[in-house]
């Protein structure tokens, strides 16, 4: 973990209430994908998670969504404003697990962090297929960046205005060699029941330090007591207690 | 003895700033961050008997300046925390730590403190009679001058070592509780634990944390503290150790100013995880701007 004082490069609106947000400022970038930051807003006592979503060269880039008074804070930064920021969060995702065809499967604003991974896997080979998830077209974004980088992009909207209409279990490719998935937890449980194959499952939970001090985070796993923060966000899909 | 240091209860503090119970876990893994000698101690993660896992999610709330906890005592239990916990803290710590204790009856506290006094590197025990999430003992030892007598003067009898009863604000007279502590052989105090508090998320239309309640911490309580260390410095003879809210150098010094020979620092940790290096590098300047000359020239003062 690092804190830094990084300087907002840029703060642009992507849909009607979805941030790309571009920082720099950190030294030695040290990132991995599937990590997280904790970004400290204006007015708000505890820090703000968010997904890495790219880290290249010295920019950091995150994608939020305006979801409350932090996140909203947030989206009046302006280029120069200086902000507090905790760096190399959590354990990030399994790139080892990947096999040759793996699939990156995000709903919303847990698609960001899938963007890093699949310039990463691309890096290492991989035949990348990407299965993004939005409730309807207006929210889409970052379709091109994936489509730039993956070698296989579906899209779906709950409503069908755009892609493919349902669900991201609707549109899973056939026969993945593992998946990397990040989204809302109705999300996350459907692709439990849905996929054969081996998952690194990317995990929210409500916390107070990000960095393993306070329990906050807690979850049980079928090898013990784990916290989202610091033993996750991203846990093997089979250690996961979602049988119920 | 330098410009920082403190007693307490016959053992010698480098500075008053102690990382509080359950923001600091069982040390190791801030000592990643920065050199944790440098605290005067750190108390750690409540331990009980057996291991817990705790309340269910979301556990934490957010207020202005402040937050509210529900964790509900997660640790691994008293054994892991010696075989396991202890053995990691060893090599990086090399001053006495203060254990923290907490139970679900008299037994349970007698049990685990008993276990943790045999530990070399335990140079106190902080009981924990104030833990407001969880359901039977916790805080109903410390919302009733008895039962708090009771404990406490159960643990007195298997421990020679110093003995801090940890006090709820959750009460009408805080004053009769660490009367009560003090009566049953306890060394000092150490003050505030969380106020019991609640939030509603008004697009659930529910409460925010899955246990309802939770613990408010953080500057938002400081004021509450100040009063509660005020009062019961002056109804006590025994030393006072103050937390609740405290965040910078000043708030040490306002915190021993009201009576407190040595500060707890919680919330702050959570937020910003180099507060208490931070705290202990600005205190100096800080007392020279209020022209004090040692730390132990102030305490309850006010
Ligand atoms: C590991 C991790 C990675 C995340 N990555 C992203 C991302 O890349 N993009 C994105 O848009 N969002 C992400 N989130 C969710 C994001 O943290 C919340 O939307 C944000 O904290 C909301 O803050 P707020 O002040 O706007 O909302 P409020 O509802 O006002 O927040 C109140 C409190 O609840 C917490 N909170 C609210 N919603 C969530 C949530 N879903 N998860 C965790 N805490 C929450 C806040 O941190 C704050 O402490 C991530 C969450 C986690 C845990
Ligand atoms: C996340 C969290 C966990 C806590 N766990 C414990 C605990 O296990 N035992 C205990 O005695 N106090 C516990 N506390 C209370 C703190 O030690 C402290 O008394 C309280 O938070 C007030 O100080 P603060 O305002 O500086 O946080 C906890 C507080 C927080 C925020
Ligand atoms: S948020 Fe504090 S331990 Fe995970």
């Amino acid at each position: 973990m690092k804190q830094s004082l990084l300087t907002v490069i840029s703060n642009n609106a992507l849909t009607s209430n979805v941030y790309e947000l571009k920082l720099s400022g950190i030294e030695g970038m040290n990132i991995r994908p599937g990590q997280f930051v904790n970004v400290k807003t204006d007015g708000n006592y505890l820090r703000r998670p968010i997904s890495v979503c790219d880290a290249e060269g010295d920019i950091l880039t995150l994608v939020y969504r305006v979801a409350g008074a932090g996140t909203a804070e947030m989206s009046t930064w302006h280029a120069g404003k200086k902000a507090d920021v905790l760096t190399e969060l959590g354990n990030g995702y399994d790139l080892s697990a990947a096999g040759e065809h793996p699939v990156l499967i995000g709903g919303g604003v847990g698609i960001p962090p899938l963007y890093y991974l699949a310039k990463e896997l691309k890096k290492q080979g991989k035949t990348v297929s990407a299965v993004l998830g939005f409730n309807t077209a207006s929210e889409r974004f970052y379709e091109e960046a994936f489509r730039e980088v993956c070698d296989d992009v579906s899209v779906t909207t709950a409503d069908g205005s755009y892609g493919i209409r349902g669900f991201v279990t609707d549109a899973l490719p056939e026969h993945p060699t593992c998946s990397y998935a990040c989204g809302p937890m109705p999300m996350m449980k459907a692709l439990y029941r849905t996929l054969a194959c081996e998952g690194q499952f990317s995990l929210e939970e409500r916390m107070g330090c990000g960095f393993g001090a306070c329990m906050g985070c807690s979850i049980q796993t079928k090898s013990g007591n784990k916290r989202v923060c610091k033993d996750g966000p991203v846990f093997r899909k089979e250690d996961l207690l979602w049988e119920d | 003895m330098g410009r920082l240091s403190v007693e307490l209860c016959g053992i010698e503090l480098d500075n008053p700033v102690i990382p509080a119970s359950g923001t600091f876990g069982f040390g190791y893994e801030f000592a990643e961050l920065y050199d944790i000698n440098c605290l005067g101690t750190f108390s750690f993660k409540g331990t009980t008997k057996d291991p817990r896992f705790g309340n269910p999610t979301p556990r934490i709330a957010e207020c202005s300046m402040g937050m509210l906890n529900a964790v509900g005592l997660q640790n691994p239990g008293v054994e892991a925390v010696i075989h396991e916990e202890l053995q990691k803290l060893k090599p990086v710590f090399h001053k006495p730590v203060m254990a923290n204790i907490s139970g679900f009856s008299v037994d349970d506290y007698v049990y685990t403190a008993q276990k943790l006094d045999a530990e070399e590197q335990v140079g106190w025990l902080e009981i924990n009679i104030s833990c407001p999430n969880v359901h039977g003992g916790g805080m109903s030892f410390g919302t009733d001058p008895d039962a708090a007598y009771e404990v406490i003067h159960a643990v007195r009898q298997v421990t020679k070592k110093p003995l801090i009863a940890k006090l709820s604000p959750n009460v009408t007279d805080i004053t009769a509780i660490a009367k009560a502590c003090e009566n049953a052989g306890a060394d000092a105090v150490s003050l505030i634990n969380t106020l019991l508090g609640m939030r509603i998320d008004l697009k659930t239309k529910k409460p925010v944390l899955a246990n309802t309640t939770g613990g408010l911490s953080g500057p938002a309580v400081f004021p509450v503290a100040v009063r509660m260390v005020y009062q019961v410095h002056k109804a006590v003879s025994i030393p006072v150790i103050g937390m609740g809210g405290v965040s910078s150098a000043e708030d040490v010094i306002e915190m021993m100013m009201a009576g407190a020979c040595a500060v707890e620092i919680g919330a702050a940790n959570l937020v910003d995880p180099f507060a208490c290096p931070t705290i202990i590098e600005e205190l100096p300047a800080v007392m020279d701007k209020y022209g004090i000359e040692n730390l132990t020239d102030i305490i309850g003062i006010a």
